[in-house]
């Protein structure tokens, strides 16, 4: 597994869980992973209009036997928190979230600034387990966390800021950092 | 028409048709709990606006079952993003019915915009939705039932005096999923 992009590793994570229905909104770092999983006949794709619906459409493809995600950039977590809550929480339903965190270190835009330093804040709001991996650990994390979506029903998310992205492949990464309720 | 005279030929032509009904939140799912509880419903008690999309990811994750999502005018209008993405899978087994009477019913009836100028229908057609029927009365719905895409009905405001459902959300999905997910005899 040596010389994978970040989006590879996250892909082989998401392969390695079992993921085979993904709903997503994209975001500029999302589109090489989009791209893969786009390409997977294993995979049910689904581009949705608005995070929140994506919640909903993973949710009914639970329902149906499925494994889902929903790939979005941190924004989205902001329209989706009543489903989050009211859908996911209130039933049961899990859900992996594989998130594009924006507005950190290195982020160009100032318009992502505000949610993206909430979004940790608002996932422990909603008792929401997440991970923050390197991308040598990525691969590992995202099957982890699809784990304990599953086995603790509940969504779970994997944060991934800019430096991930454009880490070289398999860079030597931080430790991960998992902050579960 | 009642609302739940509407929810009863659904949920007749539901059993019928062996479909999995997603009930919308509010008095529409404890309307279809009391005209006769199956466990191939899914009430929705919460996240309003998500009952098109829950029924439309079913539809998907089962191709081999039909699935019918009860909406209502005010929850659609809150998610008409759903209309466009239901176009663009545009699954053979999935028909989303809205029942539409121009108020939020389950708040006091305050006006929805459909009470005036805006037409659900004409909205699903402009988001790409193929098939698109209008039923008013009970014989133009169970037409519309044998269809797919989306069906706007017309409806009288006003709920019917039903209790809450008495079942847990643990409870609902459990018994839904013994029979939307059933497992695998090799798990």
């Amino acid at each position: 597994m040596n010389n994978l992009t970040p989006s590879e590793a996250v892909y082989r994570g998401m392969k390695g869980a079992g993921i085979d229905f993904v709903a997503s909104v994209p975001c500029v770092h999302l589109q090489g992973l989009l791209a893969l999983v786009a390409s997977d006949p294993e995979i049910s794709s689904v581009p949705v209009t608005r995070e929140e619906e994506g919640v909903g459409i993973c949710a009914g493809a639970y329902l149906g036997g499925k494994t889902p995600a929903l790939l979005m950039q941190n924004s989205g977590l902001g329209n989706s928190i009543n489903a989050l809550a009211s859908l996911n929480g209130l039933y049961g339903i899990p859900l992996l979230l594989i998130i594009s965190h924006r507005g950190g270190e290195g982020e160009t835009i100032s318009g992502q600034v505000p949610m993206g330093r909430l979004t940790p804040k608002l996932l422990e709001a909603l008792e929401i387990p997440k991970f923050i991996p390197s991308v040598s650990e990525v691969e590992t994390v995202v099957a982890l966390a699809w784990e304990v979506a599953r086995t603790r029903r509940t969504p779970a998310a994997v944060l991934l800021d800019i430096g991930f992205w454009s880490s070289l492949p398999l860079s030597p990464g931080k430790d991960a950092l998992f902050f579960g309720p | 028409m009642r609302r739940i005279d509407a929810i009863s030929i659904i949920a007749q032509e539901g059993e019928s048709q062996g479909a999995l009904l997603v009930g919308n939140i509010g008095y529409p799912s404890r309307e279809l709990w009391a005209v006769g509880d199956r466990r191939s419903n899914f009430y929705m008690l919460g996240s309003m606006g998500l009952a098109s999309s829950i029924g439309l990811g079913l539809g998907l994750a089962r191709p081999d079952r039909r699935v019918v999502a009860i909406d209502g005018d005010g929850s659609i209008l809150m998610n008409l993003g759903s209309l466009a993405t239901i176009a663009d899978q545009s699954p053979n087994n999935f028909l989303l019915v809205i029942l539409d009477n121009g108020c939020y019913g389950s708040t006091g009836c305050q006006p929805t915009c459909t009470d005036r100028r805006a037409d659900l229908a004409r909205i699903a057609e402009g988001a790409g939705v193929s098939e698109v029927r209008v039923a008013a009365t009970p014989e133009e719905l169970r037409a519309g039932l044998a269809g797919r895409g989306v069906l706007v009905v017309k409806v009288e405001a006003g709920n019917a005096e039903v209790p809450v459902i008495p079942l847990s959300p643990e409870e609902i999905l459990r018994r839904f999923m013994a029979i939307s997910a059933p497992p695998s005899p090799s798990s």
